[in-house]
């Protein structure tokens, strides 16, 4: 069977256990539909919290980014893992001891204060959204490559399915079905890995494999990256790039981030006890970090392997995974010097990077594009980072239905999380917005058709972004996460641990940690954006890391702040006692 | 009887959370490329903490807590049946 065909089945088998599951967890209450009536084993929550949070950036992005990047990679296996220990140590527990539906439902009782309990949504909402529209951008690339339908008939497709199981299930749907949805995303990253592992390395353990010697050669693969990309006139992969201060803040930003994010944050109020709650959160690492410790050993055979079949190679002979993504304008080929060889080194092969296509074909049958050639450099290939993991199997020449199996997997990676942030923007608005603040007498059943409607609203947004892109996923991605560390972190955090904090000091430090996180990151990434290099950085750091420095300015502020008010009443402290003793 | 549970969380809390920020800021970041100078088969060390090593380390500290706090749990709950 070809690979189009088992792509379909696939896809298509995935999709009909996802809504099978939807239909047979419907929630009937605001209690299911907000956190599946506090149910969740823990184990179960793992996974779903697991896959609510390995999302198209993680699954299809991360590693190809890492491919390109080597070392400097590393910012995103330590940040996207290292928030847990945060989130279980800090935040988890006691967030499920005080046991509402929200993060603002927390922060309003904690701040004693519909406004802070507002600027929390607002926060939170901004947060989701920039999130989600990474994920719908996902769905629509993997749709486009493999299924070959249009990008945008693909996010379209993906809103619907969504839609079927996020406006039905609510919390209770979604948690199920990501718990399915985790099984298919690991098996589809974790075969392909073994076996290029194998393939490369004769090791079927991809995380010892990027270690080890290369198949009938004493040289380590690791060595001879290094080597070759040296030689193309990249930094060799294994150091790194960026200074040690930036590498330092956009680690942080995206650990505290990570422990701030609100639909992560929720999926902890689900389970029963307490105690379950920290189990959970480790359940959750362990599952994730199977993916994060494989991603790196994709990202070096990625790299290896992708240098290896393409270099020195004539564009007629090019394997066809090359001609493929060309067609859909993610590879682009400007044959400079003339001699049909596709040549690939460091710089970039276009002038303003990114290709820009004409219908015409070339000498050699290539795709013509209308930029000029950027001639500081002999690189003659452009390629998007997001499609190595994709692309991986087919260049590691593995047979149809791992390619189709990885299809599935992305896809699923992409719809669990963006359900997950969809049903945290709908509680948001229907219990934060309207239940608490602006319509306080509405029944339970008006509350949840509410909740019902803002998450269709919800995805229909969601799916204009992924249609009118802001930027490539895992850039915009980075963006949400400096704004969690910014403004929900602090606020949780010193909720908790620090009773003194009264309402005037948590709105100010959000608010500041908000404003002064998105004016930096705007100004370089939107509207002074010649301007973004480390010689025009505050203190070097790069936006991506700025959320760290947002985070400091909010805690600053809000410990200032605070002792020009009056202290919490004494219902805080009491409430602040309780959650602290489980 | 609260206060000492609180006191000894914290104490739980800050030994962990400095554990986890010398792996991952500390040998991850920091001490990178000088742990970089040690190779162990194919991994310069550095880079193994940065890619792999933090993220063995951060599951380990989880469960280590959730041990730690059960404990404790444990402890804090039978004295106040005691008492009662």
């Amino acid at each position: 069977m070809d690979t189009q065909v088992l792509t379909y089945i696939f896809v298509g088998l995935s999709f009909a256990l996802y809504i099978g599951i939807a239909i047979w967890s419907r929630a009937s209450s605001t209690n299911e539909f907000y956190i599946a009536g506090k149910g969740v084993h823990p184990v179960a929550n793992g996974m779903a919290t697991a896959a609510d949070w390995m999302s198209a950036a993680s699954f299809i992005s991360m590693a190809g980014l890492i491919a390109f990047l080597g070392k400097d990679g590393s910012v995103y296996l330590m940040g996207w893992t290292g928030g847990y220990v945060l989130l279980a140590l800090l935040l988890a527990p006691y967030l499920r001891k005080f046991g509402q539906y929200t993060v603002p439902d927390f922060i309003g009782a904690r701040y004693y204060s519909n406004a802070a309990r507002l600027v929390a949504v607002i926060c939170l909402i901004f947060v989701s959204f920039t999130y989600v529209a990474g994920q719908m951008r996902g769905v629509g690339i993997v749709f486009s490559r493999f299924l070959e339908v249009d990008i945008n008939l693909g996010v379209i497709i993906g809103m619907c399915i969504v839609f079927f199981y996020a406006v039905l299930g609510g919390m209770k749907g979604i948690t199920y079905t990501q718990v399915a949805q985790y099984c298919v995303l690991i098996f589809a990253y974790l075969v392909p890995a073994i076996f290029i592992s194998i393939l490369m390395t004769g090791n079927p353990i991809p995380q010892l494999g990027f270690g080890d010697t290369l198949v009938n050669s004493d040289v380590y693969l690791l060595d001879k990256l290094d080597k070759v990309t040296t030689e193309l006139g990249f930094n060799a992969y294994t150091e790194n790039t960026k200074s040690t201060i930036d590498i330092f803040c956009i680690t942080a930003a995206l650990m505290f981030g990570t422990a701030g994010l609100p639909h992560v944050i929720v999926r902890f109020f689900t389970v029963p006890r307490v105690s379950d709650a920290r189990k959970s959160a480790g359940y959750a690492l362990i599952f994730i970090a199977i993916l994060y410790s494989t991603a790196p050993a994709v990202s070096a055979f990625a790299r290896m392997n992708f240098i290896d079949s393409v270099q020195e190679v004539q564009y007629k002979e090019a394997p066809s995974w090359f001609k493929n993504w060309e067609n859909i304008g993610l590879i682009a080929w400007k044959d400079k010097n003339n001699d049909e060889l596709i040549q690939y080194s460091s710089g970039n092969a276009l002038d303003g990077v990114k290709p820009d296509f004409n219908n015409g074909r070339g000498l050699s049958g290539e795709r013509l594009v209308n930029n000029n050639s950027d001639l500081s450099n002999s690189n003659e290939v452009y390629i998007d980072r997001d499609i190595m993991v994709l692309a991986n199997p087919e260049i590691a020449q593995l047979p149809g239905w791992v390619v189709a199996l990885v299809a599935a997997g992305a896809l699923a990676a992409a719809l669990s999380t963006a359900a997950g942030l969809l049903l945290v923007i709908s509680a948001s608005i229907s219990h934060d917005l309207l239940k608490k603040t602006f319509m306080t007498q509405i029944t339970e059943k008006q509350e949840l058709l509410y909740a019902r409607c803002s998450a269709a609203v919800a995805i229909f947004i969601a799916g204009l972004f992924g249609i009118y892109p802001p930027g490539f996923v895992a850039q915009v991605v980075a963006f949400a996460f400096g704004l969690a560390a910014a403004t929900i972190f602090p606020a949780l955090l010193m909720g908790i641990f620090y009773k003194r904090l009264n309402k005037e000091g948590a709105i100010a430090g959000m608010l500041s940690g908000l404003v002064i996180t998105s004016a930096y990151i705007i100004n370089y990434k939107f509207i002074n954006v010649h301007l973004n290099s480390a010689d025009n950085w505050f203190l070097g750091i790069s936006p991506e890391g700025f959320g760290f420095i947002g985070m400091i300015v909010n805690f600053f502020v809000a410990l200032s702040i605070c002792y020009f008010f009056k202290k919490p009443p004494k219902s805080v402290d009491q409430m602040v006692d309780s959650i602290r003793n489980p | 009887m609260k206060q000492n549970y609180w006191r000894s969380n914290l104490k739980i809390l800050s030994i962990l959370l400095s554990i986890w920020f010398i792996v991952s800021f500390g040998f991850g970041i920091i001490w990178s490329d000088s742990l970089d100078q040690l190779q162990i088969g194919g991994f310069k060390l550095g880079f193994w903490f940065a890619q792999q090593g933090s993220i063995y380390f951060f599951v380990i500290l989880i469960f280590i807590y959730i041990y730690l706090m059960n404990r404790l749990d444990k402890k804090y709950k039978d004295k106040s049946e005691e008492k009662f």
